[in-house]
């Protein structure tokens, strides 16, 4: 799967949750939603090989 | 939500979350459906969420950005264009914007080179807390509602514990109370929603939002807070809603700081007549008079 955040891409193996793939490479969970192929989903959803997966920074403030 | 121990699809999470807050406004006392609320909008998710949800439950509310002239005035610009979209959107719904510059003649950037050692984050605060006040007291509105959610709130008391900042840690609340004249009523109905719970709303209402991050804002101490609060969340479910609601709830049943919320001692500005705790002039009015 193609896996986007800001501007860094990752390609990974389907089959994955979306947790799973977020820890994978090296970023939080907490502090990210998913959104696959154009809609929001929970980060419990098992990733397919040809999902386009974006994530969406949640924290704000300073 | 795995703090709640729940998932909803994206319809029912919308009529969830919209549900949740009119409930937070109930229990809190924060308004009743007839007041006027003036909603301070950033172009952010949680303030740009706070307000379509208002707007959904019939309360009468007037959006206030706050252009603050950051970025090159390019952030400023593209927050005050997300907020102008959201309000035609939302049928030409009201709202006004007051331009720091155009206003008192500098932005916040400018003002704190001009104040050396004065932190852009710090005047921008104060700034944005003198604004909104005057603006909700010439108004008449009855509260300022602002989009401040539960880790929002987690990392000031994480911030606020740390350093045993015991007078803040009294005040520190979803509501706060109008205890002089002159001084708004503030209320933060999203306090119990977690940041992604907020985002999520955002996104799947289809609301534009800024996505980028106020550039003075990186490598802020409040996101390093929020940041640690979240592994802690990582570890154990339900972390970050215990740590701030448990706090709420002590300082109420057991009276953990001594001075009541009403304890400040204020007194009007000699210049502007709003309230300020130092004698003669408000911090915000200190800011303008040596120029």
């Amino acid at each position: 799967m193609k896996l986007v955040y800001r501007d860094k891409e990752w390609d990974l193996k389907g089959g994955m949750t979306a947790r799973a793939a977020i820890k994978k490479v090296d970023l939080d969970p907490e502090a990210l939603l998913v959104v696959r192929n154009g809609q929001l989903v929970t980060d419990d959803t098992i990733l397919a090989e040809e999902d386009e997966v974006k994530l969406i920074a949640v924290i704000s403030g300073g | 939500m795995r703090q709640h121990r729940f998932a909803l699809c994206g319809e029912h999470f919308l009529e969830w979350f919209i549900a949740q807050t009119e409930r937070v406004i109930e229990k809190y006392h924060m308004f009743a459906p007839q007041d006027r609320l003036l909603v301070a909008v950033s172009g952010g998710k949680d303030s740009l969420a706070l307000w379509d949800v208002l707007l959904r439950l019939g309360y009468e509310v007037e959006g206030l950005y706050i252009d603050l002239g950051i970025g090159d005035e390019a952030y400023s610009k593209q927050s005050r264009k997300r907020v102008e979209q959201f309000a035609a959107a939302a049928g030409d719904t009201p709202y006004r914007v007051l331009d720091v510059k155009a206003t008192y003649g500098k932005s916040v950037p400018e003002l704190a080179l001009e104040k050396r050692g004065r932190k852009v984050c710090s005047l921008c605060g104060l700034v944005k807390r003198h604004v909104m006040n005057r603006l909700a007291y010439e108004g008449e509105y009855v509260a300022v509602a602002t989009g401040h959610n539960l880790d929002d709130e987690a990392a000031v008391l994480f911030q606020n514990t740390l350093h045993w900042h015991t007078g803040y840690l009294a005040r520190q609340a979803p509501v706060l109370p109008s205890t002089f004249p002159g001084l708004a009523r503030k209320v933060k109905p999203f306090f119990r929603f977690y940041e992604r719970d907020t985002a999520a709303y955002a996104l799947l209402r289809g609301i534009d939002y800024i996505y980028e991050e106020c550039p003075y804002s990186k490598g802020a101490t409040t996101i390093f807070y929020k940041e640690l609060l979240n592994q802690l969340e990582a570890r154990s479910r339900g972390a970050k809603q215990q740590f701030y609601l448990s706090f709420l709830q002590a300082r109420e049943e057991q009276g953990l700081f001594g001075e009541e919320p009403q304890g400040l001692e204020l007194s009007e500005c000699e210049n502007c007549g709003q309230p300020t705790t130092a004698p003669g002039l408000c911090a915000f009015c200190r800011l303008w008079e040596d120029r």
